[in-house]
């Protein structure tokens, strides 16, 4: 049959690309390729795929508004820089309060610690969960950015756990590229095996039709508290990488504007595709970083452009995402996944009506 | 003795009463319709059973068990499984994948094992599909199961729709209006349909229906409700001369 042969090239492909890409990767962890910036946003593009996929599962697969994000990715974060500092250094950074005496004598291995901040991430998920998820669905964006908020303000004042406004500096960072990679590829990969199951389908039953979904047996509260709680810890998952990318957190990283970067890419990417989730989140990652030379001060022919200040990229990054809410509610995939069939199928499209204008893009 | 029965069952919305001291007892193994004018309360009736409302006062009895006030989704694991008046499927999905979330209700393991492709969830996973596609080929839907749902006509979302129900394993199917939009020899089909079901599944079927070649050909019995009221029941032949009933659909007959 030429419709399994077709098939059997696809897999060939997704194998090649595959094998690319891990050779591309290795190569850069190896420094023949790139330079340190370049890792480091490659890097963080890794952790904003993990962070932004999870949220696609809670906000695109099963309709919940979520915009916990940065405060979920707070709570990973400092788990990881509290627990995986080593303990000679902690007193020159507890400088001003000293680090609470219990937890000045634990030290854990980062994987512990990273495991650890995702189920904390989870717990307080669904603490957040039991009384907000049986209201309307609306109240759970409210929620979680209050939360997102009361987060910060606990981070700044429990100063014997957090060190406060000061940060907590001198986390061990990662020897290589592949722990952000590795960890990206295997959470993807349990994001998409669980949305490809059972309750994975019922969480798309409760997105489409919540009575339907409830009259067919499914458990509403039960299913989004959690899918609210696997986004969560994803998301706390994502925080404590960063933490170990950045060596340093501070309250101030985790700003609720932060959650406005996945809601961009999941936006962008398709609410319900986890394909263009990833795609997304490398574009608008990689983009945030070309777009910082707004933020410069800039002077063309002797005049200084009074517009770009640090700042501006920020107003920037608004239109964007206002542009794409307006005209491309579906981004690049919708609901769909990429294949090998959608790629072939485009290109036939565009070569057989050149002229026409482009569907989903 | 009956498998579904409403005791005095009253259902009211601010002022307005929508049930009123309603008493219903559905025989086991039986096809029984509700009937009435549009506003009667028909389906405000489905939703009380089916724990949409809880009622204002009165009790609902599955099999004898009170269910009064559990929530749509344990009652529908008990075995009541409804369709609704403005077809609800999931719209998005594929036939195949409507049928599998109703039979997510029976699966065992949890969503880790599920993630994880534990052999015990693959199992599952597997019987649920095999299951699945014999009830889509039992119905004549199994050259669908990869079309979208809102891309079948209408008559075959109606048909889905039931096949979703019958899919949780339910043993009272409650339909609202099934033949609603069809022509008549779609709903002659249907007629047959539902009595095929009906024996090969041995179900109970409790269905509301403004159709009445359909109601007075299929029933066992049938119910008439006028404004929240009953104001009749019985066979085909004593509901259709009952002056109550006569009156009730006279004086709304541009709508019915
Ligand atoms: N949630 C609600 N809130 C307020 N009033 C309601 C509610 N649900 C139903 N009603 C009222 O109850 C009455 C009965 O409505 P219901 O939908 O049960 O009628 P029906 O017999 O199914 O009619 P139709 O044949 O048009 O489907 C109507 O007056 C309706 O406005
Ligand atoms: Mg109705």
């Amino acid at each position: 049959m030429i419709d399994q042969r077709k098939k059997h090239n696809f897999k060939l492909y997704n194998i090649i690309i595959f094998i690319v890409f891990v050779a591309f990767i290795t190569a850069l962890d190896l420094k023949f390729l790139g330079d340190d910036y370049v890792r480091r946003v490659l890097s963080l593009a890794a952790i904003y795929t993990i962070v932004s996929v999870s949220m696609n599962l809670v906000n695109g697969f099963t309709g919940l508004f979520s915009l916990g994000q940065a405060g979920f990715m707070a709570v990973g974060a400092y788990t990881v820089a509290i627990f995986t500092v080593p303990l000679e250094k902690r007193a020159a950074i507890f400088y001003v309060v000293d680090q609470n005496p219990v937890l000045a004598q634990i030290h854990l291995p980062f994987v512990v610690a990273l495991i650890l901040g995702g189920l904390l991430s989870a717990l307080i998920a669904i603490l957040i969960g039991i009384p907000v998820l049986r209201l309307r669905s609306d109240y759970l964006a409210i929620a979680t950015l209050g939360f997102s908020e009361i987060i910060r303000i606990i981070l700044t004042n429990a100063k014997s756990i957090t060190n406060g406004a000061l940060g907590i500096k001198g986390i061990p960072e990662m020897p290589t590229m592949w722990v952000f990679f590795g960890v990206m590829i295997l959470s993807v990969t349990l994001i998409v095996l669980l949305i490809n199951s059972s309750y994975g389908r019922a969480f798309k039953a409760i997105r489409e039709d919540e009575i339907a979904a409830e009259a067919m047996g499914i458990n509403l509260f039960k299913h989004k508290v959690m899918s609210f709680a696997i986004g969560a810890f994803f998301a706390g998952i994502g925080g404590g990488l960063l933490a170990s990318l950045l060596g340093t957190v501070d309250p101030k990283q985790f700003y609720f504007t932060m959650t406005y970067n996945f809601l961009l890419i999941i936006v962008l990417g398709g609410m319900g595709s986890i394909s263009g989730t990833v795609i997304a989140s490398f574009i608008v990652t990689i983009g945030l970083e070309v777009l910082r030379f707004f933020d410069e001060p800039l002077t063309l022919l002797g005049f200084n452009i009074p517009l770009f200040r640090a700042g501006f990229r920020m107003v920037i990054f608004s239109a964007l995402l206002m542009i794409l809410v307006l005209f491309f509610r579906n981004g690049l995939l919708g609901q769909k996944e990429l294949s090998w069939d959608m790629i072939t199928s485009w290109f036939n499209k565009k070569t057989l009506r050149r002229k026409e204008k482009g569907g989903a893009l | 003795m009956g498998i579904l029965k409403l005791d005095n069952i009253k259902m009211q919305f601010g002022g307005v009463v929508a049930l009123n001291n309603l008493n219903i007892d559905v025989e086991k193994g039986k096809i029984e319709a509700l009937i009435g004018p549009n506003g009667a309360g028909k389906t405000t009736a489905f939703n009380v059973i089916t724990g949409v409302y809880t009622p204002t006062s009165g009790d609902v009895y599955y099999n004898d068990k009170k269910i009064t006030g559990l929530t749509p989704d344990k009652i529908t694991k008990m075995g009541i499984a409804r369709t609704f008046q403005n077809i609800r499927l999931f719209k998005n999905l594929t036939v195949l994948d409507n049928i599998l979330i109703a039979n997510h209700l029976h699966v065992k393991s949890n969503f880790l094992s599920h993630t994880l492709r534990m052999p015990w969830s693959r199992q599952e996973e597997k019987n649920m599909r095999e299951k699945s596609e014999m009830l889509l080929d039992r119905l004549g839907l199994l050259s669908l199961k990869n079309e979208i749902a809102s891309s079948l006509p209408y008559g075959e979302q109606r048909k889905l729709e039931i096949a979703r129900a019958l899919a949780t394993d339910a043993k009272l199917l409650l339909l609202d209006e099934p033949a609603a939009g069809m022509n008549p020899s779609e709903t002659m089909q249907l007629s047959n349909f539902i009595h095929d079901i009906r024996d090969e599944f041995q179900l109970t079927i409790f269905m509301i229906e403004h159709h009445m070649d359909l109601v007075m050909e299929i029933s066992d019995k049938i119910y008439v409700l006028d404004f929240g009221e009953l104001i009749a029941q019985g066979t085909a032949d004593e509901v259709k001369n009952d002056p109550r009933v006569i009156e009730a659909y006279l004086g709304v007959e541009e709508d019915a």
